[in-house]
């Protein structure tokens, strides 16, 4: 049995890139989740991140909720949030949020908090306002370590956003769920390569945002 | 004018900084606040942009009180130049020097036209515009501070120990830019430094504060230097003040001797004539060649000093430039003269005469008793 035979076969399998579970649909399903856990994650790690970051204060305490929520194992939270909400998207996202949140908000705290401290007093002393001290001063230095927990962030969403078929969603999921059930491996290898292209996708994305976003002044190239 | 009047810092864990501080700073000058860590200059810089809230006292700018103002617009008044020059890596050049006029609402054009000849006046070349901070080593980055600190034209600029992470050399070449920007602009300048040779190159008045925060001593240079307050001070301004001082006496008043420089064609008769046992040669064009002796049999018996042959002079050493230097220059020079006689030349560098160090010395003593004779009138 021979992996990169299972590939060959699936996606050469015609019937694989049609209807409602067709390729290009269990795909964009799948995106659709990704994009949504991430900006979720991202509107409340971001915000937390910068302003703890900027002012200094509640470094301890985040470090000690992001590591428990660290502990706690998506598949349990997702089973745990069907049985208190039912089925649908919300109980799908409530795992995915709180396992891509850490990431984002540690690292933010942590680039902003490591931001040369001289530009930032000189900044102060020339009369700039706090808020664009954060945005204009510390934010652009700190970017490349802010992309970057965003990045593993949005991997791991990636990876784990196949638990949505569990509790009957779509996306890549669904392949290798119902390909065990079915014992079709075909199937099973063709939802994790599936998977790992579209990880790699993401990785792809973030490395061009940096290459966009980050002045070349930080980049030092 | 900037006063600061009793002003004390204590933090909350009782440490007290600023120890009940008073000073006039004037306008259009440089002020220096210097003295050991922890004696409370840099606390004392950041009062007055409010960077530090003082404890008790109070600091008038133009006889109204800071506090009066809205912080932003305080320090929008004021340039601050700080150590490592904290430039904003991620902006170019010019957009860091073009910072404060585009926060007080300046047009991107007119604000990068107003970078690019701030670059020039802090001798930077306007071709490292688009460069990031990265590129530019740490003597042209200074540049930048000062110039983003200039760029909006704010009567005041404080500085906070900005040329002490630079080298030796480079941070005489900003030294000596700082003085001729003073000369052109005018600034209102409060200066903080831990070195005292630098409170002393660019003071106009200097405060010496001691630890804990409280003034020593408020003096301009030169009476620092002839009259330090007590032990404090004059262990601070260390064993060789009497020769930094004086730096702050001319040479010109020096009396030159022409009868020992002769040039270098000329006869024995003008030879023998001359009375001290050394005597200058020069060039025809007055240049100095060096120096040969009197009595050596050579010069006297051959005639010409041109027949001994110039490679068997003395060196003539570094010459000074009466007027231009100062007695302390002039004096270093006969020092290092292998003669002990100095050289002093024009412009041109042409021999305008010499002078012993026993000449030296008594101009030392003449000053130094007008000086006192000054100190008295102003004392009475």
């Amino acid at each position: 049995m021979n992996v990169l035979n299972f590939v060959n076969a699936f996606f050469s399998d015609s019937a694989h890139w049609q209807g409602y579970d067709g390729i290009p649909q269990r795909f964009w399903e799948h995106v659709q989740y990704s994009v949504l856990a991430l900006a979720v994650a991202s509107a409340i790690g971001l915000p937390v991140g910068l302003l703890t970051g900027h002012t200094g204060r509640g470094g301890n305490a985040l470090a000690f909720i992001a590591n428990a929520a660290r502990a706690l194992p998506s598949f349990g939270l997702l089973v745990l949030a069907v049985l208190l909400i039912g089925f649908g998207l919300l109980p799908v996202m409530i795992p995915l949020v709180v396992l891509a949140i850490p990431p984002v908000l540690v690292t933010t705290y942590e680039a902003v908090r490591s931001v040369d401290p001289a530009p930032v007093d000189a900044a102060r002393g020339m009369g700039m306002h706090e808020s664009r001290i954060l945005f204009q001063v510390e934010l652009p230095v700190a970017l490349p370590l802010v992309l970057s927990g965003l990045r593993s962030a949005a991997i791991q969403i990636v990876s784990t956003a196949t638990i949505a078929a569990y509790v009957s969603l779509g996306g890549l999921g669904r392949y290798i769920i119902d390909g065990l059930y079915q014992r079709d491996y075909e199937k099973v290898v063709g939802g994790a390569t599936l998977v790992a292209v579209l990880a790699l996708a993401t990785l792809a994305l973030f490395w061009a945002a940096g290459r966009l976003a980050v002045s070349p002044g930080v980049r030092r190239r | 004018m900037i006063r600061i009047d009793s002003v004390t810092k204590r933090y909350p864990d009782g440490t007290v900084a600023v120890d009940r501080l008073s000073l006039e700073i004037p306008d259009r000058s440089i002020t220096v606040l210097v003295g050991p860590s922890g004696c409370g200059k840099t606390t004392t810089l950041r009062m007055i942009n409010r960077m530090v809230e003082p404890t008790e006292g109070t600091i008038l700018l133009d006889g109204e009180d800071i506090q009066r103002q809205p912080v932003t617009t305080l320090r929008r008044s004021m340039g601050y130049v700080i150590q490592n020059a904290g430039l904003f890596q991620h902006r170019t050049i010019v957009d860091n020097i073009a910072t404060v006029p585009r926060m007080l609402g300046w047009g991107k054009q007119r604000a990068r036209e107003r970078a690019a000849e701030l670059m020039e006046r802090v001798g930077l070349d306007t071709s490292l515009a688009k460069r990031y901070p990265y590129q530019l080593s740490g003597g042209q980055q200074q540049r930048v501070g000062v110039a983003r600190a200039l760029a909006a034209d704010p009567p005041v600029l404080l500085m906070d120990e900005p040329f002490s992470a630079v080298d030796p050399v480079v941070r005489k070449g900003l030294q000596d830019e700082l003085l001729r920007i003073q000369d052109e602009l005018g600034k209102t300048i409060v200066f903080v430094t831990h070195d005292i040779d630098e409170a002393i190159t660019l003071g106009t008045m200097v405060a010496v504060l001691r630890e804990g925060g409280r003034l020593a001593q408020y003096a301009p240079p030169a009476e620092l230097l002839s009259t330090p307050a007590d032990g404090f001070v004059e262990d601070f301004l260390g064993a060789d003040r009497g020769i930094r001082r004086l730096s702050f006496f001319p040479s010109a008043p020096l009396e030159l001797t022409t009868d020992a420089v002769v040039p270098a064609d000329a006869p024995a008769e003008r030879i023998a004539a001359v009375r001290s046992p050394y005597l200058l040669v020069t060039d025809p064009d007055g240049r100095p060649l060096g120096w040969a002796e009197r009595d050596r049999p050579t010069a006297g018996t051959i005639g010409t000093i041109e027949a001994i042959g110039t490679g068997r002079l003395l060196p003539y050493g570094r010459p000074f430039v009466p007027g231009a230097d100062s007695l302390r220059v002039a004096l270093d020079c006969a020092v290092l003269s292998p003669t002990g006689w100095a050289v002093a030349v024009d412009d041109e560098g042409r021999v305008t005469g010499v002078v012993s160090q026993q000449t030296i010395g008594e101009a030392i003593r003449a000053a130094h008793s007008a000086g006192r004779a000054e100190d008295e009138k102003a004392a009475g």
